[in-house]
């Protein structure tokens, strides 16, 4: 699997209370929540934001509330991967759970600037700065994660696992 | 193998003499909540995995965060999780007017005790850890998968100790504990990781402080807050619940990634400034700066709307008026804790001092309903978290403090020392 877009970056803490307020939790409609997705840290996202596109942020993104409809909301408004110097644990489960692609990279975090052209492999963990004409390398997942990942998602993976033992 | 609690509790549950750090292990679940956010968001997932609960007994759904239903949406929300509960004949089925805030409502009724393995789709469930439970909060999915299979898969985590000693001082509570832990450490200073307190010092903190400190183990990041067993938390388990429980303590030998000493003698009022829970000031800080002046009040949620919270700040509101500029929202966590509220008198004391005496609510805590904020405003808030936006319009300002804090800045008007009464 391989991302290839153009960067939007933002600092340390993006907690899931700017990524999607709690006014629009009163629907689960990915589509409706994406269009308010980062509405409160960066009102011109939804414009700005291309299919495709590589959100780069600092430590602890996605602290704060549970709620799916945080990497639910980016992933609808067309994010195709996270990277960040460190996850929040909730939205780091929640984002593998339903198959949203995120990846931890320090140097990377550092390194990529607003708007760089970033391409990832995601077998690999090799994010390439098309831009700077760098190369990082990320942290890779677990086995058992990169399972889940590749069933696309948790729910899936379940079903998987159930039809294995049926079968 | 030497284990920390977090460490043996997962053990046990997954069904293993010992774990390690990092390892990735399956556990079996004993409790499994949502609310009316998660909850709606779980059902079709759980729909495509299962058509019955695991356990009727061990699922639990509140109706908390937009209730009393706020709109239509959230009245929508809240039927899809009464006609499961109901459907699925849940035996802890919850509804308005008999419950309250998930993380009050869950140990008040007993359906949480000390060794269980809990996951609650709200990021506040570490609330539990308080009576000596792994408990954390997890996404929908999970509660979903949770729901279906009364098992999830974790990494087993390291952990920091918190080594308490002393006792705290008049006018100063669980609450000011925790902001203090949290700016010291920071919002990820225990990221991944357990927070287990221990040492001479737990003994002199109520349960309600206990609750207050595990609940905001997640504003540091951690993945779960867990206080050692003693006699007060047997009492408390004895009184509330009739399941069994199991008590579990560390190894002497466990490893942690770091001990950290804390002599709550030492700890005064402490209050976190905009924009983060680990902004903490001393309330000697603030008084030698500049008067921040407050336009609203809360004192509940989760993490601080329990009974001794609300007679700490009734008892500094007793006989005063809250200042003209400044209203108050006093939103007790649970119907018990509201009646009680009455029985002793804290009721008329909110109301004869100016306060709004609210029904059981998360509402103004994650600027839901009953207290949202407009451009500009500050408030005070015995709540968890003080993000942009959180309680309202993003230029609005949020001071976490304590529900003493909370009391004496009503009357004051600005940020105000409990010690000296609101003057």
């Amino acid at each position: 699997m391989i991302a290839n877009g153009k960067v939007l970056k933002y600092g340390d803490n993006v907690d899931t209370d700017v990524i999607i307020p709690a006014r629009y939790l009163n629907s689960f409609d990915a589509k409706e929540l994406a269009s308010h997705a980062m509405v409160d840290i960066d009102p011109t996202f939804v414009e700005r934001v291309e299919v495709g596109d590589i959100m780069v942020a600092g430590n602890n993104f996605g602290c704060g509330s549970s709620r799916e409809h945080a990497p639910l909301a980016l992933k609808t408004a067309g994010v195709s991967c996270v990277i960040a110097k460190s996850f929040a644990r909730i939205f780091y489960r929640n984002s593998i759970n339903i198959g949203f692609a995120i990846l931890e990279c320090d140097e990377a975090a550092e390194d990529i600037d607003e708007g760089n052209q970033v391409k990832v492999d995601f077998d690999t963990g090799k994010i390439y700065n098309l831009t700077k004409n760098k190369e990082y390398q990320a942290q890779p997942f677990p086995e058992f994660l990169q399972r889940m990942i590749k069933a696309n998602g948790l729910v899936n993976y379940v079903n998987d696992q159930k039809g294995n033992t049926n079968e | 193998m030497s284990m920390t609690m977090t460490q043996k509790i997962l053990a046990d549950h997954a069904g293993l003499k010992e774990v390690q750090v990092g390892q990735l292990i399956e556990a079996s679940l004993d409790v499994v909540m949502a609310n009316d956010i998660t909850g709606p968001m779980a059902l079709p997932i759980f729909n495509e995995m299962a058509t019955e609960v695991f356990d009727k007994d061990k699922v639990v759904l509140v109706p908390d965060h937009f209730t009393p239903n706020k709109d239509i949406k959230s009245a929508e929300n809240s039927k899809a999780i009464r006609e499961f509960s109901l459907d699925q004949c849940l035996t802890h089925h919850m509804e308005q007017g008999k419950c309250g805030v998930e993380h009050a409502i869950l140990p008040e009724k007993g359906i949480v005790v000390a060794g269980e393995a809990i996951i609650g789709a709200d990021s506040h469930t570490c609330t539990y850890g308080a009576l000596g439970a792994f408990s954390t909060g997890v996404g929908t999915t999970d509660i979903a998968t949770g729901m279906a299979t009364g098992q999830l898969w974790f990494k087993v985590p390291s952990a920091i100790k918190f080594e308490l000693s002393g006792e705290l001082q008049p006018y100063v509570s669980g609450k000011d504990v925790i902001l203090h832990i949290i700016g010291l450490i920071g919002v990820d200073g225990a990221l991944y990781k357990s927070m287990e307190f221990t040492g001479e010092g737990v003994k002199a903190l109520t349960m309600d402080d206990r609750f207050t400190i595990c609940n905001m183990a997640i504003e540091a990041g951690a993945k779960n807050g867990i206080f050692e067993v003693d006699e007060q938390t047997i009492e408390y388990i004895e009184k509330h619940s009739t399941k069994d429980y199991k008590v579990y303590k560390a190894d002497e030998d466990a490893v942690y990634d770091q001990v950290i000493e804390i002599d709550l003698s030492k700890i005064v009022p402490t209050v976190a400034f905009p924009h983060l829970p680990g902004n903490a000031h001393t309330i000697d800080e603030i008084n030698n700066d500049e008067k921040v002046i407050i336009d609203q009040v809360v004192i509940g949620s989760c993490t601080n709307g329990r009974l001794s919270d609300l007679r700490k700040a009734a008892a500094i509101l007793k006989g005063k008026q809250v200042a003209n500029h400044v209203r108050v929202m006093v939103v007790p966590a649970t119907q018990k804790i509201f009646v009680q509220c009455i029985q002793e008198g804290l009721a008329e004391i909110f109301v004869e001092s100016g306060c709004a005496f609210n029904t059981p609510s998360c509402g103004p805590c994650m600027g839901g309903h009953m207290g949202v904020m407009a451009n500009g405003e500050k408030c005070v808030s015995t709540t968890n978290r003080n993000f942009v936006g959180r309680m309202g319009d993003t230029q609005s300002l949020i001071y976490l403090a304590s529900p003493e804090v909370a009391a004496a800045s009503a009357i004051a008007g600005y940020i105000a020392d409990p010690r000296k009464g609101g003057e």
